[in-house]
């Protein structure tokens, strides 16, 4: 397994040039940078529509410094089940323009609206197929480019367009949708979790999933500054605090031996290792506009208690599954 | 020709053996009745190892044609095959894919669109993707939809054009039947298509070929704001252009490899023709029979069978029409609350303005496989010489074969 | 439309994109800029990959240079150094 330093890494080329439209202290493109930072060689992008891409391609510009595709909304898996095997089918042949790549990492990004929703059944196909590409999963935990509306990512409580908090009901009322294990359970190599608060173990985490052969997915977890309403220069310590408070716990699993194997890594590790130091949900919510409703007019203290019961017992089981 | 080689096939086995023969790099398709035997045929050469071809066995037919675009992007010749509810619910992709410029070929086994579900045919399916932006064409036999499998990817392919082609065959009455059809060589299919040629555009990396390239990155897919939509279309509508000029060039070097010669429109028995029929598919051979009939019993009969529907070859009708007095037109789908089928709409536009146009009206048929007997067509051209008898139309439109 | 913006025939086909958005100047968004005290830097690099566009660059010399010409001002980049040597100040 190759490493990365910060050192190397900052002085690689981004694949992603400034200039693009996405928000102030927008984290996506810090993900997409940190990720495309622990590429090895030559790489295909795709994206599913959403802010990422409508911002990074307004014509006639584009902030893409890699070959990049932007199809539709829901097919960003797709998309890359057909890159990888149209350079499969050259490799196979010995001729075609990607013949001559030993190694060609196909990436895709998609929100959570293009994964979640919309993408769960490309996402699914792919998987079952074992291409081997890399998805990325940038989830800000609604459909931000169109306006905020809820998504099946956005977490219990959180006030959207299409789940406001309401004189009647407090926002969204259904719970996050457990992705992660949605993708563990198709049996892949690797899957793993990001927050851009800890550059060194996103870049390391997408290195083993370039390298990995066969499907790897990486959820990131991806404050917006506009979605969440809070300050745009929080938005590394909002990320921060998603795992500090085992909201967003960091860790891998990757399959041996049929197996799922699970590991903490980073802010995660030190919690379980010191738990005393795991901060209560309170502290994450506090700081969100979209969770507002939660303190006032008045401190919704039972709402406050489910959200943190599903963090602890989520917390629990993922402990269990490390062992 | 020399050295073809006889074989039985059905439309769909036929779609098959020239895509074989093509080998292309890429095959994602999603099952669907009739076109299943397509797929599943090209499995078994995939199994076999016939064909160096990655088949993607995707999940959905929005997945398979997705697929497609991608790895036509990524410089592969893709393939897919679909039909009726299939063909609908990649229609969103279908778009994109002309947008792209990508010369993708797409087999559609001509089936009605639910609902209720029918998996019988009729035209519903690719007429409904008309305005896609994708050429189409449309095939009367099994010979031809071997021979238009082959020649769909140098259509495509040909620098001026660059853009996707549906090759229609009727669901079951072509697809499953089985008929002669001389296939070339291998050889012959490989030296004719030979290696995809990329044109070159100027983007973001200076000149360079229009593919996902590594060395020279390119960005497909952009947002466009009012600013620049209008202008991209254009350049679709300038692409359909071009492939008027396109395609008898491909078809006229397909003619010297194979012998046999492809035009936009095949007559038939039109040169002293005073009554005519015009029409899509596999129905045509019916109409020849029942031309063939009427002949015999001094009816001056005669038919016209449109192979290439997108692009519309509105000049080359005109002027194989020339100074016939009746014309009947065949729609095998109807548009609810249009003032008649998609064929009968484009012939008569086709005709307004000009000096000599014959009186044309319209039948809507088969639908959902309502067969077409040659008594049907016998009935539609008893309707016309009614016509030519009162000099006028009376009924613009007739829907033929459907209980009242 | 009041700039002359190009007709179809000059676009490319395919409606690939033409240009980077490196031409874009996003450098006008924000209202305040980073000012970096490198006496007290210590060359963590945090700055540059903490950077939504990308415009804080390393230099030769290792220590890191804002881009002005896009630089936002979203104070990402201030409010995550370990060492408080990035300030961000009102542009004028």
């Amino acid at each position: 397994m190759s490493e990365l330093t910060m050192r190397e890494a900052a002085r690689k080329p981004d694949a992603l040039a400034p200039g693009h439209r996405l928000c102030a202290g927008c984290d996506e493109t810090i993900i997409v940078r940190m990720v495309l930072k622990a590429t090895r060689g030559p790489i295909i992008v795709t994206s599913a529509t959403g802010c990422l891409e409508v911002s990074t391609t307004i014509f006639p510009y584009t902030a893409w410094n890699v070959p990049w595709i932007h199809v539709a909304f829901e097919n960003a898996a797709a998309n890359a089940s057909g890159i990888e095997a149209a350079w499969r089918a050259m490799r196979r042949k010995g001729s075609g323009p990607l013949a001559k790549y030993e190694t060609l990492d196909v990436v895709a990004f998609a929100g959570d609206g293009g994964t979640y929703d919309i993408g769960l059944q490309a996402l699914s196909g792919a998987l079952e197929r074992g291409h081997d590409f890399t998805y990325v999963l940038l989830d800000n935990e609604a459909y931000m480019n169109t306006g905020i509306q809820r998504s099946g990512g956005t977490p219990f409580a959180a006030s959207t367009t299409t789940s406001p908090a309401g004189r009647v009901i407090p926002g969204k009322r259904e719970w996050k949708k457990p992705i992660d294990e949605i993708v563990i359970a198709h049996e892949i190599p690797y899957v793993a979790t990001l927050s851009a608060a800890w550059p060194i173990d996103v870049m390391r985490k997408a290195r083993k999933a370039f390298e990995a052969t066969g499907p790897a997915f990486l959820h990131a977890i991806v404050p917006c500054s506009r979605g969440w309403r809070y300050p745009e220069e929080k938005t590394i310590e909002v990320s921060r605090l998603a795992v500090q408070t085992c909201f967003f716990p960091l860790y891998e699993c990757r399959l041996e031996k049929g197996r799922p194997i699970y590991e903490l890594s980073a802010g995660s590790a030190a919690v379980a290792k010191r738990p005393e130091s795991k901060k209560p949900v309170v502290e994450y919510l506090e700081i969100q506009g979209r969770f507002r409703h939660l303190f006032r007019p008045e401190r919704r203290e039972d709402l406050i208690k489910n959200i943190q019961d599903w963090v602890d017992n989520r917390w629990e089981m993922l402990l269990e599954k490390v062992g | 020709m020399k050295g073809q080689i006889l074989m039985g096939l059905n439309g769909d086995e036929a779609s098959a053996y020239a895509t074989k023969q093509v080998n292309p790099d890429v095959v994602a398709a999603y099952p669907i009745t009739p076109q299943t035997i397509i797929v599943e045929r090209f499995s078994e050469y995939v199994a076999d190892g016939e064909v160096e071809t990655e088949f993607v066995a995707v999940e959905s037919e929005h997945s398979a044609l997705s697929s497609c675009v991608a790895a036509a992007a990524a410089g592969a010749r893709a393939f897919t095959a679909t039909a009726a509810n299939g063909l609908a619910l990649m229609w969103e992709i279908t778009y994109i894919a002309s947008s792209l410029r990508l010369p993708i070929v797409m087999a559609v086994a001509n089936r009605a669109l639910s609902g209720p579900i029918n998996i019988h045919n009729d035209h519903s399916d690719s007429m409904g993707a008309r305005d896609s932006g994708w050429i189409q064409i449309y095939c009367e036999n099994s010979q031809e939809v071997y021979d238009a499998s082959i020649a769909a990817w140098r259509i495509g392919e040909h620098p001026d054009v660059q853009l996707p082609v549906m090759v229609c065959l009727d669901g079951f009455t072509l697809s499953h039947t089985m008929e002669n059809v001389l296939t070339l060589p291998d050889e012959a299919v490989r030296t004719f298509v030979g290696e995809r040629k990329f044109i070159r555009v100027r983007g973001q990396s200076g000149e360079t070929e229009l593919r996902l390239n590594p060395e020279a990155p390119l960005t497909f897919g952009p947002l466009d704001l009012q600013d620049y939509y209008f202008e991209h279309k254009m350049q679709q509508v300038d692409a359909m252009e071009q492939a008027l000029v396109a395609i008898p060039e491909v078809d006229a070097e397909y003619a010297k490899v194979s012998g046999r010669e492809y035009g936009f429109i095949h007559p038939y028995m039109m040169e002293d023709a005073e009554v005519a029929v015009m029409g899509l598919g596999s129905t045509m051979g019916t109409v020849r029979h029942v031309v063939d009939q009427l002949r015999e019993e001094g009816v001056k009969a005669g038919l016209l069978k449109l192979r290439v529907f997108r692009p519309f070859p509105s000049k080359e009708l005109v002027k194989m029409v020339g100074d016939l007095p009746i014309l009947g037109v065949l729609d095998k789908s109807a548009s609810f609350g249009a003032p008649g089928g998609p064929l009968y709409e484009e012939v008569k536009t086709a005709f307004y303005d000009e000096a000599e146009r014959p009186l044309i009206a319209g039948y809507i048929h088969g639908l959902g496989g309502r067969d077409t007997s040659p008594d049907l067509i016998r009935g539609v051209f008893e309707s016309l010489l009614g016509v030519y008898e009162r000099g006028e139309v009376r009924d613009k439109v007739s829907y033929v074969g459907v209980r009242q | 439309m009041s700039r002359q913006e190009p007709g179809w025939r000059e676009l490319p086909r395919g409606a690939v994109s033409t240009k980077s958005t490196t031409e874009y100047e996003t450098g006008d968004w924000g209202i305040e800029k980073p000012e970096i005290d490198r006496s007290k830097c210590t060359k963590c690099l945090l700055c540059h990959f903490y950077c939504p566009e990308g415009a804080i660059r390393v230099r030769d010399d290792g220590y890191t240079e804002v881009d002005l010409r896009h630089c936002k001002g979203c104070g990402i980049c201030a409010e995550e150094c370990p060492v408080k040597c990035i300030a961000m100040v009102r542009k004028k």
